[in-house]
């Protein structure tokens, strides 16, 4: 399959929400995946663009990614296109006329809308544009209100808010096949949810997450992170069955101080299982267990279809785990004093990931994928700060900035080999495999930042860092 | 759920389970999730589980071949894994004895500062 290819196949049009925008390449080309699906940008292809064309899919492969989309809005089937109103009417003289007409048929109805991207046209352009579109050989009836088909001209008139031009730079039209998930947004927004932490997932992300994991039905998937659950409720939703550990006692007990601003300690209802229940999973709840994902208690052996997780970054959830050690960390302030807590130590970051890591490659199935975020400074990223592991390959690396010197990367592994004992020795051989010593300041980089006025770090290279 | 799990030290060997409370839940049978868990379960270790809790019913001692399409059986193994829940005991490592409790259906596995 390919994207913005320049055959005359048959094409569709995925209409993109102008967020996430690093996300939205690799979703795709994972639910592509999904279907068997290979995607292959050409040169011609505009990343930024809200508007892209993939040719070499069937109208299933559509559909299905649309089921599960965040990214995607909506998906046309493409009838014509071109940068100017001319070119777009020679496009659709083009377009063999059989495949049109099942849409025209004279007892059918339909509706012609008119999109714009980047400009906002006044109600009588709109018609007039609907209008110049009479050459076709609609012979049913309009109707505005659950017509039988629905046609769209879109129009892109640019990225740059402060620069609209009087005509669009590429104009669009086609027949309306589906809509993306982007409702999942709203329905399963943080705000309603019944059971919330201080660092809980946003729906939208989480369910990128999902996506970018190639998470389907009848998965296992595990989140060693999992807090309040956020990333599981969006795996069920997909038909996964999930579980998950903490080694925070209240949080997986749904114990303790509350998240919500006006609410002082957590109620009844609020555990994961009750946020499975509130989106109708609870079927898909396997188990959860207070456990220190630093020491597993897993048996040996391929256990899962993907595992998608939020590390702490010692930031806003403390990154501690269980161990005997001089260096004694207090338990936090909201530790309820129900069970014994063991004392706790610090948990440097470079370690999570490599602890991580090694967890996946011996835990997922062959092709399964480890999806996570990795907190970044940004004034010294560079590429050798993305941990690596002999049995993983890096499918994406996508950047959201949280602020001016930090933004973290979801990162995405796919599992390409078994373990093997000369795995443990890989750093010896290849430093790209040793962990990344950096990352255990990231706490400090973090409030410099924000306490120095121009909030720039130090000058340091990425060459320091070996 | 019973969860099969040992500590990272112990390689083959699996936890026995004792309960002292335990609920059986309904949950929505899906055969080709069970089917797909099966493979990934080592059969003595779950056997011994649901023996623990006494809800082992007419488990075979071996898994039969061709499970995949026995809904019967699938029906079986679906209903310890996911519908008998533990909701007091522990989990028993069988190498150092160590019991990790389980409250209100979720084991805790964390060690303390003498044991690591």
């Amino acid at each position: 399959m390919a994207l913005h290819c320049g055959k005359t196949c048959r094409q569709y049009l995925l209409h993109l929400a102008h967020d996430s925008v690093d996300f939205r390449l690799p979703e795709l080309k994972a639910l592509l995946a999904l279907r068997g699906r290979q995607c292959d940008p050409s040169e011609a292809f505009r990343e930024k663009s809200p508007f892209w064309r993939l040719c070499g899919l069937l109208e299933e492969d559509v559909r299905s990614v649309m089921s599960r989309t965040v990214c995607g809005k909506s998906a046309f089937e493409l009838w014509g296109h071109g940068r100017t109103a001319a070119e777009l009417k020679s496009s659709l003289l083009e377009y063999p006329i059989e495949k049109m007409t099942p849409f025209l048929q004279e007892e059918s109805t339909y509706k012609i809308n008119v999109y714009t991207f980047n400009k906002t046209l006044l109600f009588k352009d709109r018609i007039e544009k609907i209008d110049a579109l009479g050459f076709l050989p609609f012979k049913g009836k309009v109707s505005l209100k659950d017509p039988d088909h629905i046609f769209c001209l879109l129009e892109d008139y640019g990225l740059d808010p402060n620069d609209i031009p009087e005509e669009p730079f590429h104009i669009y039209f086609g027949r309306w096949v589906a809509d993306g998930q982007r409702e999942l947004i709203r329905s399963h927004s943080v705000k309603k949810r019944h059971f919330i932490g201080n660092t809980s997932m946003d729906a939208g992300l989480s369910f990128i997450m999902a996506n970018h994991a190639k998470v389907k039905a009848h998965d296992l998937v595990y989140d060693p992170f999992v807090g309040t659950g956020s990333l599981l409720v969006a795996c069920s939703h997909f038909g996964a069955y999930v579980c998950g550990t903490d080694i925070d006692y209240n949080t997986i007990h749904g114990v303790g101080k509350a998240s919500r601003k006006n609410q002082k300690w957590r109620g009844p209802d609020e555990n994961i299982r009750a946020n499975l229940r509130q989106y109708g999973t609870e079927s898909f709840y396997v188990d959860v267990m207070v456990s220190d994902a630093s020491k597993p208690v897993w048996r040996k052996g391929a256990l899962f279809d993907a595992i998608i997780t939020d590390p702490p970054y010692g930031i806003r959830e403390s990154t501690r785990r269980t161990g005997s050690h001089k260096e004694i960390v207090s338990p936090p302030e909201d530790f309820s004093g129900e069970s014994h807590v063991p004392v706790s130590m610090a948990y440097h970051l470079s370690d999570i990931f490599a602890d991580l890591l090694n967890f996946a490659a011996h835990h997922l199935v062959m092709g399964g994928r480890l999806v996570y975020w990795l907190p970044i400074y940004r004034p010294e990223y560079c590429e050798e700060m993305v941990p690596l592991h002999p049995c993983l390959s890096v499918i994406s690396n996508c950047e959201q900035t949280l602020s001016s010197h930090t933004s973290r990367r979801l990162i995405t592994m796919e599992k390409i080999k078994e373990p093997e004992k000369s795995d443990v020795l890989a750093h010896l051989a290849d430093s790209r495999f040793s962990p990344y010593q950096g990352h255990n300041s990231f706490r400090e980089k973090y409030f410099s930042g924000i306490t120095k006025k121009n909030g720039k770090g130090s000058e340091r290279t990425c060459l320091d860092k070996v | 759920m019973i969860q099969n799990s040992g500590r990272s030290g112990c390689l083959n060997t699996e936890g026995e389970v004792h309960a002292t409370e335990v609920k059986v839940n309904e949950v929505e049978f899906n055969p080709q999730f069970v089917s797909r868990m099966i493979p990934k379960l080592e059969w003595s270790a779950l056997i011994q589980a649901a023996e623990g809790v006494g809800h082992r019913q007419d488990l075979p001692d071996t898994l039969v071949s061709n499970y995949e399409n026995d809904e019967d059986f699938l029906h079986k193994v679906h209903r310890v894994l996911l519908e008998v829940e533990v909701i007091e005991g522990s989990l028993q490592c069988p190498e150092s004895g160590r019991e990790f409790p389980i409250s209100k259906g979720v084991p805790n596995m964390l060690l303390n500062e003498d044991e690591s």
